[in-house]
């Protein structure tokens, strides 16, 4: 953290010349995120490495390898919740479900999946409901290492409470216990679970689309962004929704102010469920 | 120079300590009011309810990239970060920090990196010590840190370590808050006077 103005302009600076560079040279563009939350991420990576400047931290990413890995997992925000809003879930059970059950297959898009505790949510919700057999989930993200947690599908056992507690809110049929064997700690999900999923990785500010989809989940995803950013990320989930699919965002994220506000209805309200109607 | 932002927090037992500011500040009052009351994750529409049933200004909970207007009250949501960009609210699912999501610590820093000497940031009730970090940062940038009196907080320990850390904070008493920053915002006569706003 800086103490004067003059200061406080030279790290925005080097900020800027930062995110440039990682952007030449490696491809990832960060130039676009939300400034605020982005300059506490870069302050938090300075801390980790070691290095006194962000000037510093640039010497570091673009001569080492391993650095950019870690720099590309510091600035992502990775945190994320089973069953998080759990009446969002519910609405999703309630609303979109009979839509769902009208499609002999379903596409589902996971976009900016971090470590895939929304994926598994999903599907065990498309499993209680019998949708399973014929949903094929695509969960992305542009961080490999958090795509292979979740891969993995492994979760702190500490958590498991919450998650029971935001399970049975979200309308759980069953026990939520059923669908994970607790080992060392961890809470172990069935990998029945994610046999219809693909983990790929995809980057929503560089990447195109790749399908289409009855449903796409973007949920607190581009609050990073700036409000530029964000406008084209909802072209990329317009243009990859089948006509009359679904668009599921975070509770705060709102539809107004995009490109399509226009072409999308408000499926439930006081939820984030859209659906493109033209 | 004019102040352009106010900045609140409080902790989980602090509602009632934002509805006494609240309560006191004017359908004139000029500056816009970013608020974090540490909450839980199911804490929804009612605490902003029940603080719109207080204020006279308006009251909502913070959607991500929110234009920041004069005279509205902006509370941060349950379970995001609330971040004050130049003219904008922005919202984060980042870990907690100081134990809170969302954390007055995330709000005064970022706003007074947004917003520089141009914001006072106001410190009540609460028992932890999240606030702290953010107050000195709000201090270094020349902005106001008010502080309630510990004495007379029903949880003393969040005012008295922002105070510690900030020792030329103006402690109040919690009835006296929203005179001083009525007092304050009219200071200097200029608000909405073009500055810059560094990123």
């Amino acid at each position: 953290m800086t103490t004067s103005r003059a200061q406080q302009e030279l790290e925005a600076l080097e900020i800027e010349l930062l995110l440039e560079a990682v952007f030449r040279h490696y491809g990832f563009d960060f130039r676009e995120y939300a400034p605020a939350s982005l300059q506490r991420r870069i302050a938090n990576a300075i801390q980790a490495e070691g290095v006194k400047t962000v000037s510093g931290l640039q010497e570091r990413v673009l001569h080492d390898p391993a650095c950019l890995e870690r720099f590309l997992l510091a600035l992502s925000v990775n945190v994320t919740a089973m069953f998080r809003d759990p009446e969002f879930y519910l609405a999703f059970r309630r609303r979109v479900v009979p839509i769902l059950r009208t499609y002999p297959s379903i596409q589902i898009w996971h976009a900016g999946c971090a470590s895939g505790e929304e994926v598994y949510s999903m599907a065990i919700l498309l499993e209680e409901e019998g949708l399973a057999p014929r949903a094929r989930l695509y969960a992305t993200d542009m961080n490999d290492s958090v795509l292979q947690q979740a891969r993995a599908g492994i979760f702190p056992l500490e958590y498991m409470k919450d998650y029971t507690s935001n399970y049975l809110s979200a309308g759980g049929k069953r026990s939520f216990s059923d669908y994970y064997t607790a080992g060392y700690g961890n809470a172990i999900f069935r990998a029945a679970l994610r046999e219809n999923v693909t983990f790929a990785q995809h980057n929503l500010v560089t990447d195109g689309a790749f399908n289409t989809f009855h449903v796409i989940w973007c949920r607190n995803v581009t609050i990073y962004f700036k409000k530029s950013l964000q406008r084209r990320v909802h072209n990329l989930l317009y243009d990859s929704l089948i006509m009359l699919g679904i668009l599921g965002l975070g509770s705060k994220e709102t539809i107004q102010a995009t490109p399509h506000e226009g072409e999308y209805d408000v499926l439930v309200p006081g939820e984030k469920l859209y659906r493109k109607v033209r | 120079m004019a102040f352009e932002l106010v900045v609140v927090g409080a902790s989980l037992g602090g509602l009632a300590a934002v509805e006494a500011v609240l309560s006191g500040l004017p359908a004139t009052f000029p500056l816009p009011v970013a608020i974090v009351q540490h909450c839980r994750p199911g804490d929804g529409g009612t605490r902003c309810a029940v603080l719109q049933g207080r204020s006279v200004l308006p009251v909502d909970e913070v959607d991500d990239k929110a234009d920041i207007r004069a005279g509205r009250v902006y509370l941060a949501p349950p379970d995001y970060h609330l971040l004050v960009e130049p003219g904008a609210f922005a919202l984060s699912t980042a870990a907690p920090v100081a134990y809170s999501r969302p954390s007055i610590d995330v709000l005064f820093e970022s706003a007074a990196a947004a917003y520089g000497a141009a914001v006072i940031g106001v410190v009540l009730t609460g028992a932890n010590q999240d606030g702290m970090r953010g107050a000195v940062q709000i201090a270094r940038q020349g902005g106001v840190v008010i502080v309630q009196d510990p004495g007379t907080a029903e949880s003393p320990t969040m005012p008295a370590a922002a105070l510690r850390a900030v020792p030329a904070a103006r402690v109040l008493p919690l009835p006296e808050i929203a005179r001083w920053l009525t007092a304050l915002s009219t200071r200097g006569g200029e608000r909405g006077r073009e500055r810059p706003h560094g990123g």
